[in-house]
């Protein structure tokens, strides 16, 4: 939005245009006559406001870039976003909030690479880069709501920004945090190692004697009581455990993933 | 603390996809830029953003002093260096609205000095520092 010097344009009006472009997604810049913003990022722009005569320029397209002006004063909130939403669909397939962006974030100044969290996680959401560094590669594979990687990381190294509360979302971490970080591990290993260890010995528990009761009511409950019971110690989100795969699948991934953390700290004992 | 040079940016996060900031905090920021004479650039969501690793965080970390308003400063850190667009912590400072109030936000945006705050590397840069996420559709309508 492009503001001329006498800032003809009302606050309440400009609060709510801007209010309504961030909601549906969109990056807003307001630029001032005296005023910096960052450099342009080489993407389409609709550009808004009060031009000489009420005319605003001819659009412009270069390199599959699009520039589009659009005179301020005849355009309402609602307005202001049809446009920019018409301008979106004419070159993008992708629309914001498909996906609520929930991902681990890591903490290198913490991280001590001890593969914790590339051993925990089912989803692939680890790996290791050329130097055997732990990174986040998969971050669409990760369980909207769920923080428990980062419960398991010894150095509360891993940082989920829209988590409730610190120092999981970033918040400063005390030596308590260090202390109440550590005391849920060892909780988790007390429950077999890690909760989807105690849910893949559960599961299979349930299953040889519901087998033989030929229960399917009393495994499903059986099942629930154990994923209710780790949604409430690790909290984790009961829908996260609930689409969990079968057990054997459970076994595979964990192997899987074990084997890569176990195979990145050879390669840096190795290398060390 | 160091002066503010007449080209520091502001950067607001409308932290669009979570209930994590209070909803009148948000408001209340934004309603004070748009009240002000200054200049910004408003994004609905960093977090999505670095997810998509979105080349429009390398110009929003471009190099020059930045008041950025949105959450944890660890958190914005590391936010922007795993979408390979690292700031640079002499020239950064971070408005937390997940803790403060909307008016001490407003005055250390409208505040004439920078007060940098990301936190201290303990580390060498490391190659993955910059991670490379799963290719996620490009956003390049505006």
């Amino acid at each position: 939005m492009m503001e001329p010097e006498n800032g003809s344009v009302a606050v309440p009006d400009r609060f709510e245009k801007i209010q309504a472009l961030l909601e549906k997604g969109y990056t807003v810049t307001r630029a001032t006559p005296d005023g910096t913003t960052s450099p342009n990022a080489r993407t389409s722009m609709l550009v808004v406001g009060d031009f000489a005569g009420g005319r605003p320029p001819t659009d412009l397209e270069s390199e599959g870039l699009e520039v589009r002006f659009e005179d301020e004063s005849t355009l309402d909130a609602a307005g202001l976003l049809a446009k920019a939403e018409a301008m979106q669909s004419d070159s993008s397939t992708f629309k914001h909030g498909d996906w609520k962006p929930w991902f681990p974030v890591i903490d290198y100044d913490r991280c001590t690479n001890c593969m914790q969290c590339l051993s925990f996680c089912l989803f692939g959401v680890y790996g290791v880069d050329d130097g055997d560094r732990i990174q986040v590669q998969n971050n669409d594979q990760c369980k909207t709501n769920c923080p428990a990687c980062s419960r398991v990381c010894p150095e509360a190294a891993i940082m989920f920004p829209k988590y409730k509360s610190g120092p999981i979302n970033g918040d400063q971490v005390a030596s308590k945090d260090l202390q109440r970080e550590k005391m849920k591990i060892d909780i988790s290993a007390l429950l077999g190692g890690d909760v989807y260890d105690l849910l893949r010995t559960r599961s299979e528990k349930a299953k040889s004697r519901f087998s033989k009761e030929r229960s399917p009511d009393k495994a499903l409950s059986e099942r629930m009581k154990c994923l209710t019971k780790l949604a409430d110690s690790g909290d984790i989100p009961p829908e996260v455990l609930m689409s969990l795969p079968s057990p054997d699948e459970i076994q595979r991934r964990a192997g899987e993933a074990k084997q890569k953390a176990e195979d990145a700290l050879k390669r840096q004992q190795e290398n060390a | 603390m160091s002066e503010s040079k007449p080209d520091t940016r502001i950067l607001y996060c409308h932290c669009q996809y979570a209930q994590v900031i209070p909803s009148e905090v948000k408001a209340s920021v934004l309603q004070g830029l748009c009240a002000s004479p200054k200049a910004f650039d408003a994004v609905a969501d960093l977090c999505e953003m670095a997810a998509r690793q979105d080349p429009a965080l390398k110009s929003l970390s471009h190099d020059g002093p930045v008041k950025i308003a949105a959450c944890f400063p660890r958190a914005i850190k590391w936010l922007f260096a795993g979408a390979k667009a690292p700031l640079n912590r002499e020239s950064t400072e971070v408005l937390n609205m997940r803790e403060a109030s909307a008016q001490e936000v407003l005055a250390r945006l409208e505040a004439a000095d920078i007060q940098p705050n990301l936190p201290e590397d303990h580390r060498p840069p490391q190659a993955a520092e910059a991670p490379n996420p799963s290719p996620k559709p490009q956003d390049e309508s505006h």
